[in-house]
């Protein structure tokens, strides 16, 4: 979530000028025309990059630019297609993780790789353990780990199963695992992103106590408060390509042209709700034309024009669950997008799933025109027109191994089939119409879903819902890291389907897509709806401010970097208490 | 296991070669052809294969619908060069009575197979289908000629016996939340001792009409094999074309879409173990009317070479991969091998170490294959 409040933390950070920019110092990493493709997808192309001994080189760019691609190959996770990797001056080559271990570079992912039932200790000195007498030396691994975690700076005894730790906690084991290979260059894939305001600055203490020690540090992070605070230069990346080499004190607005290639344009606000959708043409053939082509989707049409214009679809009262959100109550139009903001944690994925009933919920209920759903039971939420867009797509949205067309029958499955057996022509005339519709770009229905580009997955995961005839979606991050063309046409495919009667609740942590897109906007703080904005008074400043509402409370999620992963983390109490009162003040830091 | 080879080597008379080995490869074709139009991701993977494999020699230019075949399913070439091999080294193995033979001798691992297709497919796995096998025929052999049941019903109370194990398989795993392979290595010794049990630890006789599933139809045609066939052609249906195994696919594939998208998995899960445990049932009465009687001990360590012939047929075990043609493929190998090693006689012994090294090779050169 960039802010506007960025701007105003660059400005209350200062600049600290060309001063810190480093004389030409020696040169630990470089790349040259690094170029890597997945099927389907471009995902670096060309890309050089240079990282000095002594400096904090941020990585800039949108979802699906290229940085973590970029930082992959560094880790010997992807091989190049093309280009070169030096290191100190030398061509080298990394194939895997142990030749990044070699050639001291260590990265942490934004993935967690740590074992969750080994101990703190053996985690950090994983694959490697102190030795003795050929056997393994416990004493020494504890020895060296507490030593470690004592420079992070958390107080956490080493024999301590890792499963028992908060995010926050296994983010700074991470780090200490990470200090533990002595590297030369470290990569951290937004390594703030779970933590609390205080736990990120002992964090940069870390990070430029390291640079002072002559290490070379690549950071990647969506706040450019943080980069304004940390960095010494900036790489920009857009579309796998390099964009620029600028210093650190590079004015904000610059820095965001380089990445979105162009001055944001808002996109036009949604005043009319549905009758200004009719204003905006689709550029892909219209919901009416593709429809009218089988006899199955001539009947959603009619479906969808008996629904009265404004009518309430869908009724969600006192909602709550114990530990997860409490007292959360809105209805969603026929014809309008209502966007749920909140920073991460606020409990939004939680309140979507329990909606669906896909996890269960302890008090309210969940009515979908006036009749009210059994809780947790995905099978009644779909069959009366509920669908849910998770998410996680590929883990949750989609069979990543099975074809296009598999996938997209998957919610029709049960429908198709007369006496248990599939109508195997009609699922592939359906599925071959709604990819048509939706522009998925593939090489047949017999592509596989794991193959296609972020934007075409997407696709899939909601075109399945489309075929079910759902009049009411629920998108959960539906543009994350998603390029910018299959992003606008997500977007107007939300307009078509209001404009044709639907109702659509969208989650987004890009505040300003959720400006753009949203007839009213709920705000979630700490597992509450701290506010509801209508779209012609919403600003992202009002929605941040309700979204940090209730942030001094710490809230029924037990703070806000707790439970942002999902479902997993409950146990995860401990490390947000007393972080809380640091929050409010500070920006926000979200995903 | 070597005891049964010698038995099936002594197997009955025949009539025309080309029939025995027709039915064999028939099977295999016709089932391919069913799966491939259903399960996408073959028939992707397919595509792009030919695209890649575009320099291939100018003899399987000539086939190209064999070269596709093969392409799709490796194990079918493992299994071809596996036959050719045996022709040359044998000249006993091409006889019409020696591939009948070999065509009875897989029968009970393929039908076992097939039913553990089922259970790999929905990622699972189920380790009890060779002691569900010995119950069933238990109970069916003390139904029939102690209880003095009809025989139908004794069938019946057999199949019921086996479709009923699975459930409870099914119903720890999806309800209990066991591990698959916990749950059902339980049954694996539950349904062992309750075979020992009913029987009292010694072999039972069958009915007549039950035992002469042991013999030929008309003098020629064994009714294991045909009972191979039909469950065979019954496991493509079932996954190619109907609700149920569709939903097994998405549920390897990936529980969690499966379970958002309104599959009721648990429901599925229930389903796909009963099915494992009903083709188990048959399974057994076929391994027991070739003895003509039922025995507790019978089919101990079947569970592996099923599990082994699903593999070998191309399914994945971390699930949402597998075909029958595969499976079928995949015991033909097994029963090939053991047969061709048995007429060129390779101590038992060294039979194992054999089967054992093929089936990681096998495997081996599939994922090579799928890998590029």
């Amino acid at each position: 979530m960039t802010s506007s409040n960025d701007a105003d933390a660059a400005a209350r950070t200062g600049r600290t000028g060309d001063a810190r920019l480093p004389a030409p110092a020696h040169e630990l990493l470089r790349t040259e025309g690094i170029r890597k493709s997945f099927p389907g997808v471009l995902a670096l192309d060309g890309v050089d990059f240079a990282l000095h001994a002594g400096e904090v080189h941020a990585l800039l760019g949108e979802n699906g630019a290229g940085k973590s691609t970029l930082i992959k190959v560094l880790a010997g996770v992807h091989r190049p297609d093309a280009g070169r990797v030096l290191r100190d001056g030398k061509p080298v080559r990394i194939r895997g993780a142990q030749d990044a271990e070699r050639l001291g570079i260590a990265t942490m992912h934004q993935e967690f790789t740590l074992v969750p039932h080994l101990s703190v200790a053996e985690n950090i000195h994983l694959g490697r353990p102190p030795r003795r007498f050929g056997l393994v030396d416990r004493t020494a691994m504890h020895s060296g780990a507490a030593a470690l975690l004592d420079r992070v700076g958390v107080d956490i005894p080493p024999g301590t199963p890792v499963r028992e730790l908060g995010v926050a906690q296994r983010q700074m084991v991470e780090i200490a695992k990470a200090l533990s290979l002595r590297a030369r260059v470290l990569v951290m894939d937004e390594p703030t992103a779970a933590l609390s305001a205080g736990e990120a600055e002992r964090l940069f203490g870390i990070v430029r106590r390291l640079r002072g020690d002559g290490a070379g540090v690549v950071f990647i992070t969506h706040h450019l408060e943080e980069i304004a605070a940390l960095a010494d230069r900036i790489t920009v990346l857009r579309d796998g390509r390099g964009v620029g080499c600028v210093p650190a004190d590079t004015p904000r607005d610059d820095l965001v042209r380089m990445m979105v290639g162009r001055d944001i344009e808002r996109r036009g606000r949604r005043a009319g709700g549905v009758r200004r959708a009719a204003q905006r043409p689709y550029a892909g053939p219209s919901l009416e034309q593709a429809n009218a082509e089988t006899e199955a989707g001539a009947e959603a049409e009619t479906d969808a024009e008996t629904e009265v214009e404004g009518r309430p679809l869908l009724r969600v009262s006192g909602l709550g669950r114990a530990g997860g959100f409490a007292d959360v109550g809105f209805v969603l139009h026929a014809g309008e997008v209502v966007g749920l903001a909140g920073l991460m944690g606020a409990g939004r994925t939680e309140v979507a799933r329990a909606v669906f009933g896909a996890d269960r919920y302890d008090t309210g209920s969940v009515e979908v025109c006036g009749e009210r759903l059994p809780g947790h039971d995905v099978s009644a939420a779909l069959s009366h027109g509920l669908g849910l867009v998770p998410e996680d797509r590929v883990g949750q949205g989609l069979v990543p191994g099975a074809s296009v067309q598999e996938n997209l029958g998957l919610v029709t499955l049960r429908a198709a089939s007369r006496a248990g057996f599939v109508d195997r022509r009609a699922q592939r005339e359906a599925a071959a119409r709604i990819a048509g519709r939706l522009g998925i770009r593939m090489t047949g229905l017999g592509q596989r879903v794991g193959t296609l580009s972020g934007g075409n997955q997407q696709k899939v995961a909601i075109g399945k819902w489309l075929l079910a005839r759902s009049r009411v979606l629920i998108l959960d991050e539906p543009t994350r890291g998603v390029d910018v063309g299959a992003k606008a046409e997500i977007h107007g495919l939300i307009d078509e389907l209001t404009a044709s009667g639907h109702a659509v609740l969208m989650i987004s942590s890009d505040l300003p897509e959720v400006l753009g897109v949203s007839d009213r906007i709920l705000v979630m703080a700490g597992g509450r709806i701290a506010g509801e904005l209508a779209a012609e008074e919403a600003t992202e400043d009002a929605v941040l401010a309700l979204a940090m509402a209730d942030g001094g409370e710490g809230g029924a999620s037990g703070g806000a970097s707790a439970d942002g992963g999902g479902t997993g983390n409950g146990r995860d109490t401990g490390n947000s208490g007393g972080s809380d009162g640091d929050r409010s003040e500070e920006d926000p830091r979200d995903g | 296991m070597t005891a049964d080879t010698h038995r099936t080597s002594h197997g009955d008379d025949a009539g025309t070669g080309r029939t025995g080995a027709g039915a064999g490869t028939g099977t295999g074709t016709g089932t391919g052809g069913g799966a491939e139009t259903g399960a996408g991701a073959g028939t992707g993977k397919g595509a792009v294969g030919t695209g890649t494999g575009g320099g291939a020699g100018g003899a399987s230019r000539v086939l190209p619908p064999l070269r596709a075949l093969l392409r799709r399913n490796g194990a079918l070439g493992a299994l071809l060069v596996l036959v050719a091999g045996m022709a040359l080294l044998s000249p006993d193995f091409l006889s019409t009575r020696n591939l009948l033979n070999v065509g009875v001798q897989a029968a009970v691992t393929a039908i076992l197979a097939f039913g553990a297709t089922f259970v790999i497919v929905a990622g699972g796995i189920d380790l009890s289908v060779g002691s569900v096998a010995a119950f069933a025929a238990i109970l069916l052999g003390w139904a029939g000629t102690s209880a003095q049941l009809p025989v139908w019903l004794a069938v019946l109370l057999a199949l019921g016996a086996g479709v009923g194990c699975g459930l409870l398989n099914g119903g720890l795993v999806a309800y209990g939340k066991l591990p698959p392979f916990v749950a059902t290595l339980a049954m694996l010794s539950v349904g062992r001792g309750l075979a020992l049990v009913v029987s009292q630890g010694t072999p039972i006789a069958l009915p007549a009409p039950v035992a002469a599933v042991g013999s030929t139809l008309g003098g020629v045609l064994p009714v294991p094999l045909l009972v191979m066939v039909v469950m065979g052609g019954a496991t493509a249906l079932v996954l190619a074309r109907t609700y149920p195994g569709r939903a097994m696919y998405a549920i390897g594939g990936n529980e969690e879409a499966a379970r958002l998208s309104g599959i009721r998995v648990r429901r599925q899960k229930l389903v796909v173990y009963a099915l494992s445990g009903g083709f188990a049932a048959v399974a057994g009465i076929v391994y027991a009317s070739r003895l003509a009687s039922a025995q507790p001990q019978a089919a101990t360590g079947y569970e592996l070479d099923a599990i082994a012939a699903v593999v070998i047929g191309g399914a994945s075990l971390s699930g949402g991969v597998g075909k029958a043609s595969g499976t079928l493929v995949g015991a033909l190998i097994l029963a090939v091998l053991r047969n061709g090693l048995n007429l060129l006689d390779v101590s038992a012994f060294w039979q194992q170490v054999v089967i054992g090294a093929v089936i990681a090779l096998a495997v081996l050169l599939d994922t090579l294959r799928r890998r590029t």
